[in-house]
C-alpha cells in the first residue's frame, strides 16, 4: 500500500457538524431573494385562471403606463427569442410532448400557466400593474382525469395524436399462468394523490443579461448550475461560455429545484430584452400553482402467492397524470417508469407484468421529487405482500424474509429490471425487528384488539437506486452530466481549497466532502474550504439529485485528495531532502513516517511552492492543485436498501391516525457522517409521513386548484411528528474507493409504504382496506363504513 | 405614536437590533420587507407571506411575531430584534451551539424562526417537556429536518439550564 | 403577494375612530391584531382604501372581574388571555380554548375582539363566548349597544356589527359553582382551524345533566347555541353510550356544508363523537 492508500482512523464516519450551519444560523445566508443588483427589476406574472382556454386578446396599455413599470411582455415576444422546451426522452420509443414556450401564446393548458410578464421597479408595483392587464379568455373544456384523458378523442394538444405521453410494459415469465394457478391472489387499486414538494424557500431566479459583455449571469435557486447553463445557452442562443449560473444558498431542493421551468426562462427572456437584471421570486401562491408537482397515480396491483408463502407473480398497472407537458430534461415519465421497475425489488419473483402509461391532463406539470416512482412501488409491493401473508396466516415479517433475494445471489436483477448488488435485506430486517421490539408490539396489538383499540404495525422493505449514471441518462440525449469533479489546491497559507461540482441545499454534502478531503490529506477539517455552485468556477459536473453527492462527488474528492497528497509529499521531500515514501501528513504538518516528527508545515510547503521556487531543483514542477472526477459508467446506478417499521393507532370513531413510533434501518454503504445521514433519513421520513397522511393538491373537475395555500395544503408540523429511530448496516459499495451509496431519498421511499401497510394492518379486524393516499380521517371512516356495509350485506367470504 | 391623518407614507422611528432607525415607509409595506429591503437584514425570510410558515419570525417588544403579518408602520416606537441582532448579541448562543451540534439546521431557511421561537420558549417555560416543545414550535414549518433534531436541541438547552 | 395600496391612520382614542369609519364607510377596515386581515391583504383578497389601526387604544386592552363578570377588552391579546390567572379561575372554558388558537406568534398579536369580529366558523372564541352566554358591548358615534353573543354571530363570517361600529369588550358571566364546562376540538394539526369542535357548559346533578348549553365550531357556518342537542341532553345520565342517538339530534342543529376535504356527513359524525366524549369527560376533567 502506498502512503496515499492507508486509511487512518479519522473524520470519515464522525459526527462532524456542518460548517455552513454557522452562517445560516446567524441569519447570514444568501438566498436568491436576498440578492440585489444595480438597476434590478422585478417580475410578476399574469397567470391563467383557467385550466384550459384560448387567449383571444389582451389589453396591456394600462399596465404599461402603470407607475414603476419597465415593460409588459407577451408569450409571443419571448417565444421569438427562446427555443421551446421539449420534454421528450430520445431513447423512449413513442414518447411525445408538445413544445413549451416560456409563456403561453394563444392557449393555456393548466391553471396558473403564465401568460403575461410585468417587469417593474418593485414586486408590489409589478403586481399592481398585473391587475391592470385584461385578457380576453375563451374557456375550453378541461380534462383532469387521466383515464378520461386517455379515452378522449380530443387531445389537449392538437398537434399530438392523443394524450398518451408514453407507455411501457415489462413482461417477465408468464404472469397470466401464475395468476391462474395461484393459491392466493391479492388485488388492490392504489390511489396516490397529487402533491407538491413545498421547499420553504420558493423558487427564485435573477437573470442578468449584460449587453456590454453579451453575457448572461444567472443567480438561481437550483440544484444544478451546469444543467441550467446549458439550458440557457441553447434556448437563447448564447454561447455556452458566455453564460454563468451561480446557485447561492438554496432553501431546500428535494428534486423540485432540479426541474427546468418555462417561467424561469421567461425571466431570462425579460432580461435579454431589457438589458437589465430581472428578478423573479415565486411567491407561495404561485409555488402551489406551478412548482413541479409529484405523484398523481392510479395503480392496479396484484400478487399471486403459493400456499406455502412464495410469491409467484406480481402485476402492476400504473396510470400517471403528468400534467400538460413533458418536463424537459427531467422527463416526468420517470415516476411511472420507476414505479414499474422498482416493484417487487427485494423479492424473488419469476413472473411479472408492469405497465405504465403517462398521460397529459390540464394540470400543472409533474417534475422530480424525492423518491420519484420508487415510493409508489414500495407501497404497492409491501401492502400486497403484507395482505398475502395475512391471508395465509404467516407473519408479514417472516413472509418477507422468506421471499427476500439472498445476498449470496447478488449481483442479480430484480423482476422489474433493477440491479441489486450488496443489498442486505435480512440483516436490516433483523436489526429493525429487534430495535422496535416487533414481537412485543404484535402481542400488545393483539391484546388491545380485544378492547376495540386499533393498532397497526407495518414493515416495509425497499431498494434505493441512487446516483444514476451515463447508462441511464446518456441514451435519453438529455444534456445532463453525471460525472462530477473536484479540484483541490494547497494555498500559500496551508489551507486546502476545494472546488466541487456537487451542490448542497442543506443536506450537508459539502461537509461530507470536507471530511473525506481532510482525512485523506491529514489536515484538520477547519483547514478545508469548500466552494461550490458556480459554473464559471466549479469543475463541470452534475450537482445534486438522485442522492449522488457522496457517492459520486465523494469519490472524486477522495481521488483528488490522494493525488494532491502525493504531490505535496513530493514537494516536501524535495524541500527537506527526504524521500516521499518516508513522509506523511498529520494534523496539517508533513511528518516523518517512522517517528511522527514534524518536518515542515503545509504553510511552508505552500510558501516555498508558490514564492520560493528559486530554492527548488530547476526541473521540479509540482502541481499544487489537482482535479479528479468520477463517473459511474459500469452500472446505471448504485443500489442501497433499507427497511422501516411503524407503529400507529387509528381512532375508529374519528378516523384520526396517531403515529406512536417509527424505526428505520438503512444500508447506504459507508456512512460518511452519521449526524448528517441520520437527519437526512428523518427529514425524508417526515416528507413520507406528509405524503401518506396529509398532503394532496386538490383539483376540481374543471382543473381549479382548491387548496393552494399553506393553511389549506397540509404538510407536517412539529406537534404531530414522532421521534424516529435510525440505525444502519454498512455494506460498502465495492466499485468505488469510498464505498458510499446514496441515502437522501431512502426516508421517503420507505415511509410512505410502511404507513400504507400499518394503516391497513390496523383496519384488518374490521375487514376494512384503505388504498387512497393521503389517509385523511374521512377516507379512514369511509373505509370502515364500507367494510361494515359489506359485512352485513353478504355472508359469502370476500374474494381478494 | 399616533397617525392622526390617513396617509400612504408614514415616518417611523424604531430601534432595530439596538440601533435607532428613522424612515419613511409605505403604509402597505410589511415589516419583513422593511427589514429585508430597507435595512438589508435579509436573515428574516419569506416562506409564505400569509402567516403560516413562521420563516419571517422576528421579535417586537420582546415577543415573537410574524413579520409578514405586521406592517412596518406598526413598529413605530417599538423595539425590533431580528436573527442578526440576537446572534450578534449572543442572546441565542446557547441554542445555536445546540443546533449546530445536532444538525438542527439544514437548508437554514426556517432556522431564524425556529431559533427565535425556541428562545421565547426557553425564556418562559424552563420545565417544558418534549411534547410541549413540539407544541410551542408547531407554528414553524421545516421541510428538511423532520423536527426531531430541533426538538432535541431545545430539550438539551432546557435540561442544561435546569442542571439535569 | 404584496398588499395592494392603501392609506393608514392610527387614531389615539376611540372617539377618533368613529368619524373615520363614518367618512370612509366600507372603504375602511379596522386593523387590530392583523393576523387575518394582513394575510388577506397579502393575498389581495380585499382592497380597502384605508386601514384604521386601533391598536393604540390602550383603554381597550384589559381583563377585569366586575361583579361576577369577566370583562375582556377587544384589544386584549390572546397571549394575555392565555396567561391570565383571572381567566383561568373564572372562565376556565376560555383558558382551555385559547391554547388551541393559532400559534405563539399569532397569539402575541391577535386580539380577542378581532377574533370575534372575524367570526370564522372554525374559530374557538366565538363558540366560547356564545356558550358562556356573554354580552358583546359595541361602540359607535351613537354610544354603546349591547348584543347577546348568541345573537351576535349571524352567518358565515357575519356579525351583527353595524357600519361604524366597533367591538369594545365582551362581558362574560363567570363560571360559578355547579357549572362545569367541556371543550374539545379535532384538527389535523395543532393550531389549525378545527374540523369539528365543541364548547359546552352544563350543570350536573350527580351524573344527571340538569342543564346544557352546547356550541359547535368547525362544522357549522357560524357560532350559535345548538338548541336541539342542548335540550335533548337534559335529564340524560352520564356516561352517554350512543353516538348514533346524538347524531340524529345534531342533524337538526348542524347543517354543515361539504368542503373539498370533508363532507357534511363526516363533519356530523365527528361532532357527534366529540359531543359524547366531551360530555362524558365533564365529570373527570378535560378531554384529551
Amino acid at each position: 500500500m502506498s502512503a496515499a492508500d492507508r486509511e487512518p482512523a479519522g473524520l470519515i464516519g464522525q459526527r462532524v457538524p456542518r460548517a455552513d450551519s454557522r452562517r445560516l444560523m446567524r441569519g447570514r445566508g444568501r438566498y436568491v431573494a436576498d440578492i440585489a443588483l444595480p438597476r434590478m427589476l422585478h417580475l410578476a406574472f399574469v397567470r391563467s385562471p383557467w385550466a384550459h382556454a384560448r387567449i383571444r386578446g389582451t389589453e396591456l396599455a394600462a399596465a404599461r403606463r402603470h407607475p414603476g413599470v419597465a415593460a409588459v411582455f407577451t408569450g409571443a415576444e419571448f417565444a421569438a427569442i427562446c427555443e421551446p422546451l421539449i420534454g421528450v426522452a430520445r431513447n423512449r420509443q413513442g414518447h411525445k410532448s408538445a413544445p413549451q414556450y416560456p409563456m403561453a401564446i394563444d392557449r393555456v393548458f393548466w391553471q396558473g400557466q403564465p401568460v403575461i410578464a410585468v417587469v417593474a421597479a418593485s414586486r408590489a408595483e409589478a403586481e399592481d400593474a398585473a391587475e391592470q392587464v385584461v385578457v380576453d379568455w375563451e374557456p375550453l373544456p378541461a380534462i383532469v382525469d387521466a383515464e378520461a384523458a386517455l379515452a378522449s378523442a380530443l387531445p389537449i394538444h392538437p398537434e399530438l395524436a392523443d394524450n398518451l405521453a408514453f407507455a411501457h410494459t415489462i413482461l417477465v415469465g408468464d404472469p397470466d399462468k401464475a395468476f391462474a394457478e395461484a393459491a392466493i391472489v391479492v388485488e388492490r387499486d392504489f390511489v396516490f394523490e397529487r402533491q407538491t414538494g413545498l421547499t420553504l424557500e420558493p423558487r427564485g431566479i435573477i437573470a442578468d443579461w449584460n449587453p456590454g459583455s453579451e453575457s448572461l449571469t444567472v443567480h438561481h435557486s437550483h440544484q444544478s448550475p451546469f444543467q441550467m447553463q446549458d439550458v440557457f445557452s441553447r434556448h437563447f442562443g448564447i454561447p455556452e461560455h458566455k453564460v454563468r449560473v451561480v446557485t447561492p444558498d438554496v432553501g431546500g431542493g428535494f428534486g423540485l429545484k432540479i426541474n427546468v421551468y418555462a417561467e424561469e426562462l421567461a425571466a431570462v427572456a425579460a432580461s435579454r430584452l431589457l438589458g437589465r437584471p430581472v428578478k423573479f421570486c415565486a411567491d407561495r401562491l404561485e409555488s402551489f400553482l406551478s412548482d413541479g408537482h409529484s405523484r398523481d397515480h392510479r395503480i392496479k396491483g396484484r400478487i399471486a402467492v403459493t400456499q406455502d408463502g412464495r410469491i409467484a407473480a406480481v402485476e402492476i398497472d400504473d396510470v400517471s397524470a403528468i400534467g400538460a407537458y413533458g418536463m424537459a430534461l427531467r422527463f416526468n415519465i420517470a415516476e411511472g417508469m420507476m414505479s414499474i421497475t422498482s416493484s417487487g425489488a427485494p423479492y424473488a419473483v419469476a413472473n411479472y407484468r408492469g405497465r405504465t402509461r403517462s398521460v397529459y391532463v390540464n394540470k400543472n406539470l409533474i417534475g422530480m421529487y424525492r423518491g420519484v416512482g420508487v415510493p409508489l412501488a414500495v407501497a404497492a409491493t409491501e401492502l400486497l405482500t403484507d395482505l398475502a401473508a395475512t391471508r395465509l396466516g404467516i407473519d408479514p415479517a417472516d413472509f418477507k424474509r422468506m421471499n427476500y433475494r439472498r445476498t449470496e445471489e447478488m449481483p442479480c436483477m430484480t423482476v422489474g429490471g433493477l440491479r441489486l448488488d450488496g443489498c442486505s435485506f435480512e440483516a436490516c430486517l433483523d436489526k429493525l425487528l429487534a430495535g422496535m421490539d416487533y414481537r412485543a408490539l404484535r402481542t400488545e396489538q393483539a391484546s388491545l384488539r380485544q378492547r376495540g383499540i386499533l393498532r397497526g404495525i407495518g414493515i416495509a422493505t425497499f431498494v434505493e437506486p441512487s446516483a444514476y449514471g451515463p447508462p441511464y441518462y446518456g441514451p435519453t440525449e438529455a444534456r445532463i452530466s453525471v460525472q462530477d469533479g473536484c479540484t483541490i489546491r494547497l494555498e500559500p497559507s496551508g489551507v486546502l481549497r476545494c472546488l466541487t461540482s456537487i451542490t448542497d441545499q442543506g443536506q450537508g454534502t459539502l461537509t461530507g466532502l470536507a471530511q473525506i478531503i481532510a482525512e485523506t490529506l491529514g489536515v484538520p477539517i477547519e483547514r478545508v474550504e469548500m466552494v461550490s455552485g458556480d459554473s464559471a468556477v466549479s469543475p463541470y459536473g452534475g450537482g445534486a439529485w438522485a442522492s449522488r453527492g457522496m457517492t459520486v462527488g465523494g469519490e472524486a474528492a477522495l481521488k483528488a485528495a490522494r493525488a494532491l497528497k502525493e504531490n505535496i509529499l513530493l514537494l516536501a521531500a524535495s524541500i527537506t531532502q527526504m524521500v516521499p515514501a518516508d513522509l506523511d501528513i498529520k494534523d496539517g504538518e508533513v511528518v516523518a513516517r517512522h517517528d511522527g516528527r514534524a518536518v515542515i508545515s503545509l504553510a511552508d510547503v505552500g510558501r516555498i511552492g508558490y514564492f520560493r521556487q528559486d530554492t527548488l531543483p530547476k526541473d521540479l514542477n509540482v502541481e499544487l492543485a489537482v482535479t479528479r472526477s468520477h463517473v459511474a459508467n459500469h452500472q446505471a446506478y448504485y443500489t442501497g436498501n433499507g427497511v422501516q417499521g411503524v407503529h400507529l393507532e387509528i381512532d375508529p370513531e374519528t378516523g384520526f391516525i396517531t403515529l406512536l413510533g417509527l424505526w428505520a434501518v438503512d444500508d447506504c454503504g459507508r456512512v460518511i457522517n452519521p449526524l448528517i445521514v441520520d437527519e437526512q433519513v428523518r427529514g425524508g421520513i417526515v416528507q413520507g409521513i406528509g405524503a401518506a397522511l396529509y398532503e394532496e393538491c386538490i383539483y376540481d373537475k374543471d382543473g381549479n386548484l382548491l387548496n393552494g395555500t399553506m393553511a389549506d395544503y397540509l404538510a407536517p408540523m412539529a406537534a404531530e411528528m414522532p421521534d424516529i429511530h435510525v440505525d444502519h448496516i454498512e455494506t460498502r459499495e465495492t466499485t468505488t474507493h469510498l464505498g458510499a451509496k446514496g441515502i437522501g431519498e431512502a426516508g421517503t421511499i420507505g415511509a410512505i409504504g410502511v404507513i400504507w401497510v400499518a394503516v391497513n394492518d390496523a383496519l384488518k379486524p374490521l375487514g376494512a382496506s384503505l388504498c387512497h393516499q393521503p389517509f385523511t380521517p374521512e377516507r379512514v371512516l369511509d373505509a370502515i363504513r364500507a367494510a361494515a356495509r359489506d359485512a352485513s350485506a353478504s355472508l359469502a367470504p370476500r374474494t381478494e | 405614536m399616533m397617525q392622526a391623518e390617513p396617509s400612504d407614507e408614514i415616518e417611523i422611528s424604531t430601534i432595530v437590533n439596538d440601533a435607532p432607525v428613522t424612515r419613511r415607509v409605505k403604509a402597505r409595506q410589511h415589516l419583513a420587507d422593511f427589514l429585508r429591503d430597507e435595512l438589508g437584514l435579509t436573515g428574516t425570510h419569506l416562506g409564505c407571506e400569509h402567516g403560516v410558515c413562521g420563516a419571517c419570525t422576528v421579535r417586537v417588544d420582546g415577543e415573537v411575531v410574524r413579520s409578514c403579518l405586521t406592517l412596518a408602520v406598526q413598529i413605530d416606537g417599538r423595539i425590533v430584534q431580528t436573527i442578526e441582532g440576537l446572534s450578534d448579541s449572543g442572546a441565542i448562543a446557547e441554542l445555536q451551539v445546540a443546533f449546530l451540534a445536532r444538525n438542527a439546521a439544514q437548508c437554514g431557511f426556517c432556522t431564524a424562526g425556529m431559533l427565535l421561537t425556541a428562545h421565547e420558549l426557553i425564556s418562559q417555560r424552563a420545565a417544558a417537556t418534549r411534547a410541549e416543545i413540539r407544541d410551542f414550535l408547531s407554528g414553524n414549518f421545516c421541510r428538511c429536518t423532520g423536527y426531531q433534531a430541533i426538538v432535541d436541541a431545545v430539550d438539551e438547552v432546557l435540561r442544561r439550564r435546569a442542571g439535569t | 403577494m404584496k398588499a395592494p395600496k392603501f392609506r393608514y391612520v392610527r387614531p389615539s382614542s376611540v372617539d377618533d375612530v368613529y368619524p373615520l369609519l363614518a367618512r370612509h364607510g366600507n372603504e375602511a377596515q379596522i386593523l387590530a391584531g392583523g393576523q387575518s386581515l394582513l394575510a388577506g391583504l397579502n393575498m389581495r383578497l380585499s382592497t380597502p382604501a384605508l386601514l384604521v389601526d386601533i391598536t393604540g387604544l390602550k383603554a381597550l386592552d384589559f381583563i377585569s372581574l366586575v361583579d361576577d363578570e369577566i370583562v375582556i377588552g377587544a384589544l386584549t391579546r390572546h397571549t394575555t388571555v392565555l396567561n391570565s390567572p383571572v381567566v383561568r379561575q373564572h372562565v376556565p372554558l376560555i383558558a382551555d380554548a385559547i391554547r388551541h388558537v393559532g400559534h405563539v406568534a399569532i397569539r402575541n398579536r391577535g386580539t380577542f375582539g378581532g377574533s370575534l369580529a372575524q367570526a370564522d366558523p372554525a374559530a374557538e372564541l366565538p363558540a366560547c363566548v356564545v356558550a358562556l352566554g356573554a354580552t358583546m358591548v359595541l361602540g359607535s358615534s351613537d354610544g354603546t349597544r349591547r348584543v347577546p353573543a348568541e345573537d351576535f354571530f349571524t352567518g358565515l363570517m357575519q356579525t351583527d356589527l353595524r357600519p361604524g361600529e366597533l367591538i369594545l369588550e365582551a362581558r362574560i358571566p363567570a363560571q360559578r359553582n355547579g357549572r362545569v364546562h367541556g371543550f374539545a376540538e379535532l384538527s389535523r394539526r395543532h393550531g389549525d382551524f378545527a374540523v369539528a369542535g365543541i364548547a359546552a357548559l352544563a350543570t350536573l346533578d350527580g351524573a344527571r345533566i340538569a342543564d346544557a348549553r352546547l356550541v359547535y365550531f368547525g362544522c357549522v357556518d357560524h357560532a350559535g347555541v345548538a338548541r336541539h342537542i342542548s335540550a335533548a341532553l337534559i335529564d340524560q345520565v352520564l356516561p352517554l353510550g350512543s353516538t348514533e342517538a346524538l347524531l340524529d339530534v345534531l342533524r337538526r342543529d348542524l347543517m354543515p356544508a361539504d368542503d373539498p376535504t370533508m363532507r357534511a356527513d363526516t363533519k356530523l359524525q365527528l361532532a357527534a363523537v366529540l359531543t359524547r366524549r366531551t360530555l362524558n369527560a365533564l365529570q373527570e376533567g378535560p378531554v384529551r
